[in-house]
């Protein structure tokens, strides 16, 4: 941008001849940690949250709440894999670092399913339709509603994330405005049974899905995996990955599907959580100290599992408060969005 | 051998490049010139494969850019955008290793290794590989970015006006350098150049576009006449012998 950081009184001749007294004086040293070393001290940081978590304070029956909170914790890893990943593959894929796919409307699809399911059927629904199948159709929905969404988008004339992005937004603006005028029309009892849903809930979900959850986390991760190199190709920009040789079209496709299909699975196990996904991001790439996703996809599950695990150790233990953690963590992340974007002015 | 045939690209009821067609061989150094607008982008990045033709075809070596597998293509030929945005904060050195990606897939060998530090000394960013592009000049990162697509080690190398935004003596320098690619390392450099009087102290051949259509194109020496000139920019040009080379005087 400028050459004010180079030393007078020759920038030019310092740059050109690469022997300059100078240069060597302002290279910048790269800070701190090598990567390696970070991961480490974050896989440590997470370690000791899951173990306070699990075993720290056990009133009463060991095996009564060791169980349960190894179900939450199987929840608190689906939610933080899902969420990370998902949100960390999204922000490379759309050359942005403020937007995440939960902003995307993901969460309004999942509240209007909600809501219409209460206001069509009253508001026992919800509990007697839970099961496996009612996870899976509603993962299949909001992949579905993204994939039409992207599919429709890529394919014509406009193939601009910019637009894509956009229509998301309105899109999920409509799907608010239309839930919360359903909203209005139930009874106060069915509106309580709704709004309990309508909150990220890592205490309720289901032992029985985690297996299923847990496969889906798999399988991605190892794809995104064995395609961390070309993520990182992927954030020079559609040009310059092209001339690296990616096929930018169908990297973007794959990628999107995957998105997709994690903040779904994350969306329907333990409802809407919209700015989770991007704290976790930010954090780890103001962490990792490097621009690799070998080592910033890690660090965002590692720094999203700190944050569940040891966010719920402190609210239960510390605050009593078990139930709030999620409500915090949206509080706590919205605030922080707003001020990451007012103090970078723009998208 | 470069060989493009039949390209036109249309926006809307606009044509704004072609039909066209020719050929560049391969060695030596080409440059595209003509007024704004005459289609020297849209042709080079649809040569590059980074735009597709509304129809026509192109052909590398044999290789045809918008069909064959990217990766072969990353192979043969590179090319570089006026703009370049990165999402990311890298380092002149994790930029230039990008340009190693079609080889090595992110994995960087010993043999990767080598042609990064030859890229940088080539360019002489040995001092400045471990900055931060967005600490450097507009001059050092644009030769960061030659030096990145040095390093993919591609027999052809296509650069949108790589004098942008540079001074006189950084201007001399990335031409002189360039130049040096083709001499010495045997590529096909196919440049846009805005100021025809470089084109004419650097280049073999040069290609005209006027109006998407290519008005010439010749050796220098056939090209720096002033009724060729004066016809492809739409000014009026004079030609000088100046120190042995023909100069094109136009500035009043």
């Amino acid at each position: 941008m400028s050459e004010t950081h180079l030393p007078a009184p020759s920038p030019v001749e310092t740059a050109r001849d690469g022997k300059g007294a100078g240069a060597a004086a302002v290279a910048p040293v790269r800070r701190g940690l090598p990567p390696a070393a970070r991961l480490a001290v974050a896989g440590g940081l997470a370690a000791v949250a899951v173990v306070c978590f699990l075993f720290l304070f056990i009133e009463g029956s060991f095996d009564f709440a060791f169980e349960r909170r190894l179900t939450m914790l199987g929840t608190m890893l689906v939610v933080a894999f899902t969420q990370a990943v998902g949100t960390v593959v999204f922000q490379t894929i759309t050359h942005n670092r403020i937007l995440t796919p939960s902003i995307m409307g993901f969460d309004s699809v999942y509240i209007l399913m909600q809501t219409l399911l209460v206001s069509v059927f009253g508001g026992g629904v919800l509990a007697a339709t839970d099961g496996m199948p009612k996870l899976v159709t509603q993962t299949l929905l909001m992949v579905g509603f993204t994939m039409l969404l992207f599919g429709w988008l890529f394919s014509g004339r406009s193939g601009s994330l910019h637009v894509l992005l956009l229509v998301g937004v309105v899109l999920g603006l409509a799907f608010r405005s239309l839930s919360d005028f359903l909203q209005r029309m139930l009874s106060p009892a069915e509106y309580d049974v709704l709004s309990a849903r309508l909150f990220g809930r890592l205490s309720s979900a289901e032992a029985a899905y985690l297996p299923l959850a847990g496969a889906v986390c798999l399988i991605v991760g190892a794809v995104v995996w064995q395609r961390r190199y070309r993520l990182d190709a992927l954030l020079l920009g559609r040009d310059a990955a092209t001339n690296l040789g990616i096929s930018y079209k169908r990297e973007l496709t794959v990628m999107l599907l995957l998105v997709s299909l994690l903040i779904a699975m994350s969306t329907a196990l333990a409802g809407p959580m919209t700015f989770f996904g991007f704290v976790t991001a930010m954090l780890a790439h103001q962490m990792s100290g490097t621009h690799r996703h070998a080592v910033v996809l890690p660090m965002a599950f590692l720094i999203g599992l700190i944050t569940l695990a040891g966010g719920q150790f402190i609210m239960e233990h510390v605050f009593y408060a078990s139930g709030m953690l999620t409500v915090v963590i949206e509080f706590v992340g919205g605030a922080v969005f707003l001020v990451h974007l007012l103090r970078k002015g723009t998208l | 051998m470069i060989e493009f045939t039949d390209i036109r690209k249309v926006y809307g009821d606009d044509t704004v490049l072609g039909p066209v067609s020719g050929r560049i061989p391969a060695g030596g150094v080409t440059s595209l010139v003509g007024p704004n607008g005459a289609g020297k982008s849209t042709l080079l990045t649809i040569i590059g494969r980074l735009a597709e033709p509304t129809s026509g075809t192109v052909t590398v070596d044999g290789l045809d850019v918008h069909r064959a597998k990217s990766q072969d293509v990353a192979r043969t030929l590179s090319v570089l955008r006026q703009e370049n945005h990165f999402t990311a904060r890298v380092t002149v050195r994790e930029l230039v290793s990008f340009g190693r990606f079609p080889h090595s897939r992110g994995r960087l060998t010993r043999e990767d290794v080598t042609h990064v530090d030859d890229a940088l000394d080539f360019l002489h960013l040995g001092d400045l590989q471990h900055r931060y592009l967005d600490q450097l000049s507009g001059g050092q990162r644009q030769r960061a970015y030659v030096a990145m697509v040095l390093a993919q080690d591609t027999r052809y190398v296509l650069l949108d006006e790589p004098l942008n935004n540079l001074d006189m003596k950084h201007s001399v320098r990335m031409m002189a350098q360039l130049r040096r690619a083709a001499d010495e390392l045997g590529k096909t450099v196919v440049l846009i150049v805005h100021d025809i009087n470089f084109a004419a102290a650097y280049s073999d051949r040069i290609i005209a576009l006027r109006d998407g259509r290519i008005a010439a194109s010749d050796t220098v020496e056939a090209m720096m006449r002033a009724e060729v000139l004066t016809e492809v920019f739409d000014t009026p040009v004079r030609i000088h012998e100046v120190d042995g080379t023909r100069t094109a005087v136009y500035y009043r």
